[in-house]
């Protein structure tokens, strides 16, 4: 999971908007299920939590299982009543988190 | 009437394929730990249908990634919003796909994610408000290649 997360979303908003965010990051997401060329299984690693907070404060969660395919997209809304971060956080299985941060504006 | 003519063994040939696709159908019945996740997830509350729109392809080609799209209708207030979303998956050697976490800040109880499905099953979603009542909607989804390699 080296690559840095892909994440979209406006730069600016009104105040009260509703904005799109879209994310993907890189990852094999191993459901633990498939068996390698010696039929022995391959460990299960995925991302199995993803969570995104603007301010500070909780916006979008989730919980994954190994049912989310592989490069998991998480697209969702936020509403802007300021002008703020948004930071997002995926959890692998191996403990490893990655990061990221976006910066919203408010619109005159 | 002596040996089969060709109109009669191909009769013959379609009975048989009949025969054997039924079976198959029967075999997508839930055989996972669907039913209690989601009694995990309701309390052994009943959920009612309706407010929930499951946008999901009717034959998904891959299913190692399945669009699936989620809207939950509701005011998304601080008094009145969708909490938690689970998504089950009945055929799939595990039924659990994710749960969705929303808040009054996430303006819409709307979201896109892509799941694998390893069959031709249902993809069963329940939603629990912030007033602790609780929706579910269901969908088939037609697979044609498996999505959970083996």
């Amino acid at each position: 999971m080296a690559d840095k997360p892909r994440i979209k979303l406006p730069k600016e908003a009104k105040k009260g908007e509703i904005i799109q965010i879209k994310t993907l990051v890189s990852h094999l997401m191993e459901s633990g299920q498939r068996k390698d060329a010696q039929g022995k299984p391959i460990p299960r690693k995925i991302i199995n939590k993803f969570a995104c907070e603007f301010n500070g404060k909780p916006v979008f969660s989730c919980t994954l299982e190994p049912a989310i395919s592989a490069n998991p997209y998480i697209q969702f809304d936020a509403r802007i009543d300021e002008e703020g971060t948004f930071k997002f956080a995926w959890t692998d299985d191996d403990g490893s988190v990655v990061t990221a941060e976006e910066k919203i504006a408010l619109k005159a | 009437m002596g040996a089969i003519n060709r109109r009669q063994a191909f009769l013959l040939g379609g009975g048989f394929v009949a025969l054997t696709v039924l079976p198959m159908a029967a075999n997508a019945e839930p055989s996972n730990d669907a039913a209690e996740l989601i009694k995990k997830f309701t309390g052994g509350k009943e959920a009612a249908k309706g407010k929930i729109t499951l946008d999901l392809p009717e034959i998904a080609e891959n299913g190692n990634t399945v669009p699936l799209a989620l809207t939950v209708e509701s005011p998304m207030t601080a008094e009145n919003y969708v909490k938690e979303v689970l998504f089950v998956a009945d055929g799939n050697p595990n039924a659990g796909v994710a749960t969705l976490m929303f808040t009054p800040m996430s303006g819409k109880a709307e979201a896109s994610i892509r799941i694998r499905l390893a069959q031709t099953q249902n993809v069963i979603a329940v939603a629990k408000m912030s007033d602790g009542s609780l929706f579910t909607e269901r969908k088939t989804v037609k697979v044609t290649i498996g999505g959970c390699g083996g």
